[in-house]
Formats: structure tokens, sequence, C-alpha cells
């Protein structure tokens, strides 16, 4: 799904405005990247990210495939602190306000499964620094309010975005629940049968060698 | 480039993107080596490249370059379905290089063009307001692609889950219609036997 990623670096000689409004797109969506991989079983993937003090992050995580579509994750401070840890969750949402500036770290652990490799999606977003609409002039004029227009709009298309990414994953999950159920029908019926045919002949191979003579002189009831 | 994430040198490291049709992906990484004598990550390491490799859902090849130590790759998907982007390094040392490792940031924008870099080139504001809006506009038809697909898979998904239910209802009928039927032949078979042995 599309992000603004909101880099401010306008060159010089802009207006106070523009500038404004550029900063205003950087603060509501100041940065945030959101991948999806592959973990292999017993495998461990480590992501790393520099922030100053004082940031609003956000870490977003669902497991899409594989086994019971569970995984353990752990977020540690730039000091080896760790700020959070589950084990075998399916999805979670972690908010946290940084307290130190360096590099946090955030790691996904599929090591307690032995033959089943996860499909993992997270997405890391940094943001929500104070907008500073409220210092930016409040010329009324009708170019102004084309571009608050366009920051409304922006807004709400990031939501949206937000809200399509969140069904998807939870389709994609539903769906590989769905074929993997498929198979096991399909793969259990036909072992099912063969089982059926396999002892329903054999008992009667079985019931019909009872009495069926081996050793000689063995009685045979009536003449 | 904020996010990094570490790898070894040879070993190639895959992101699963799933996409709508005609969906254009941007990616920007920079790659930096492990240097064992000053025990950090250079800045910049001469000769070190990246492979990246873009696969369709069909598993053809899409994209398939090298890179410097830092580059931006795109491609437009033509089919839609889950893509796969791989990175590899060209380094030619060999593995057992205990120690060595590779430092990957990575950045990957999906359905749009960068904003920033239109926007400075921007001569006046109306201009300025022009291009904004041309990006909302291709925001717009990014969610309305998104939504296309999502039509398509959840089909599909609904497709699989009437043909599991049909599956078991089928496979019920039949191993009940097989049941009874073997039922049937074990008694005669065995009253039979037991006739021809004159047990009854």
């Amino acid at each position: 799904a599309p992000r603004q990623a909101g880099r401010g670096g306008m060159g010089s000689g802009m207006r106070a405005g523009m500038r404004a409004l550029v900063l205003v797109l950087c603060a509501l969506r100041a940065g945030g990247t959101e991948l999806t991989f592959e973990l292999p079983d017993s495998a461990k993937q480590c992501f790393h990210q520099e922030l100053e003090r004082g940031v609003k992050f956000t870490l977003d995580y669902q497991v899409i495939t594989g086994g019971h579509y569970d995984v353990d994750c752990y977020v540690e401070d730039p000091d080896g602190r760790t700020i959070y840890k589950e084990t075998k969750k399916q999805y979670d949402s972690f908010p946290h306000h940084t307290e130190v500036k360096g590099v946090y770290t955030f790691c996904f652990s599929n090591e307690f499964s032995t033959f089943s490799h996860k499909t993992v999606y997270f997405d890391f977003q940094v943001g929500d620094e104070p907008p500073i609409l409220p210092d930016m002039n409040n010329r009324v004029t009708a170019l102004t309010q084309m571009e608050s227009a366009c920051v409304t709009i922006h807004e709400a298309l990031n939501a949206v975005i937000d809200s399509q990414t969140h069904y998807r994953l939870r389709e994609a999950q539903d769906r590989s629940r769905a074929e993997d159920l498929n198979g096991r029908v399909s793969y259990w019926s036909v072992g099912e049968t063969f089982i059926l045919f396999v002892v329903s002949i054999g008992q009667v191979m079985l019931l019909k060698s009872f009495f069926t003579e081996k050793r000689p002189g063995s009685s045979r009831a009536g003449t | 480039l904020a996010l990094y994430f570490h790898s070894g040198e040879r070993e190639e490291k895959c992101i699963i993107e799933d996409l709508p049709s005609d969906t254009l992906v941007i990616g920007n990484y920079k790659v930096q080596r492990w240097d064992i004598h000053k025990q950090e990550f250079l800045e910049s390491a001469p000769g070190l490249g990246m492979f990246v490799t873009v696969t369709t859902p069909d598993a053809e090849v899409l994209l398939s370059k090298l890179y410097g130590p830092q580059g931006t790759f795109s491609f437009t998907s033509y089919l839609s379905g889950e893509h796969a982007i791989c990175l590899q390094s060209n380094s030619t040392r060999f593995v057992a290089f205990a120690g060595s490792k590779l430092r990957i940031h990575l950045d990957i924008r999906v359905g749009e063009h960068f904003l920033d870099e239109s926007v400075v080139q921007a001569k006046d504001k109306v201009n300025e307001v022009n291009i904004r809006l041309e990006h909302l506009i291709e925001q717009i038809h990014h969610i309305s692609k998104e939504q296309n697909y999502e039509r398509e898979r959840e089909e599909k998904f609904r497709k699989t889950s009437e043909e599991t239910n049909s599956n078991i209802l089928w496979w019920a009928i039949v191993q009940t219609v097989i049941l009874v039927s073997i039922g049937i032949w074990q008694i005669k078979s065995l009253r039979d036997f037991f006739i021809s042995k004159k047990l009854v």
C-alpha cells in the first residue's frame, strides 16, 4: 500500500505557506515501512531503525500463512532493554514513545517451529509529531483553501489505504486457511477410502484363513 | 533510508509483495559491508553491488539487474499476484568467511510516484496544487485497483471454500456407498465360504 514518505527537503525561495503545507504532510506520516517476508522454520529475522528521542512509533504485524499462523516478536531499545516481547502471537499492534535516541531493533522469531515456514507482514510507522498547522498563516485565499482540501483528502485516502491493507491481510490469511483445509479434506478422504478397502478385504481374508486348514488332520465339522 | 537489516554475504533476502496488475513499485536500497579490521560497517565498499531480481507469481523473471552499493529500482507488474523482490550481493568471497555480513537499508513504495521532487519543480502555487491533485488522483486509482484485485482474490477464496464443502459432501456419499456395498460383499463372501466349508 502506498505511503507518503513526506520528506521535507524543499529548495530555497519557497513561500512560507508551501513549506508549512509540506511540513503538515510530513507530520501526518513522517515515515514508515511495510514489508512482507518469508520466515523459514527455526529462523529469526531482525530489523533495525534509527530513531530520535520523543518520537512515537507503531509496529503492527500479522502472520499471513504458515503453521498455526503465529510468531514470536520482541522489540529492543538502543540500550538493549526489551520493551516488548510476545510469543506465539497471530497479530498485534505495539505503539511506543521513544525515550532514548538510537537504533531500535525488532525481531520476528520462528524458532519454535520445526517445519512450517511463515509469511509475516509488518508495518513500522514513525510519526505523529505535533502538526505545524496552528502556526500557519491563516490567509483565506482560494488557493490556500484548496491546499487544505488537498491535505484533508490525503489524510482520508491514507485512512482508506490502511483499512484496505487490514482487510487484504485478513482475507489472505483466511484464504490460506481455506486452501489448507481443502487440501487436508482431499488427502484424508482418499486415505480413508483406501484404509476402508484394505481393512474390509483384510478382515474377510483373515477370517477365511482361520478356517482354512494349514496343518493336516484338523477336524472338519460334518462330512 | 531508515529501516535496515543484516544478511550474510552470499545470502539472498526476499520481500513478498502482493500486487494488483499494472502497479508501479519503486524500491530504494543501500548496502554496507562489515569491515573486520575496523569492526564497523563501511560507508561504501568499492565493487560491492546487489543483484535485484523480481519474479512474477508465475515464476517469470520481471527484473534482474546488478546495481551498485546504492540504488533505485522500479518495475510495473502486469500480472496480479505475489511478486518476490530478491536482493543478493555480488560478492565473490567464500561463504565460510567468518564474521562477514551486510547491512541492507531498504524502502519499497507501491503504487505512487515520489511527490516531493515534482513539487519542488513546481513554478508557482497553481502548479503545485495541480501536482498535488494529480498525486491524489493517482492514489485513488491505486486504491480502486487494489479493490478490484481484492474482489478477484475473495472470489478465489469463495471458490476454494465451496470446493471444500462439495468435496466433503461428495466423499461422504462415496464412502457411505463403499461402506454399505463392502459390508454386503463381506457377508456374502463369508456366507459362501462357510457354506463351502460345510460349517453352516
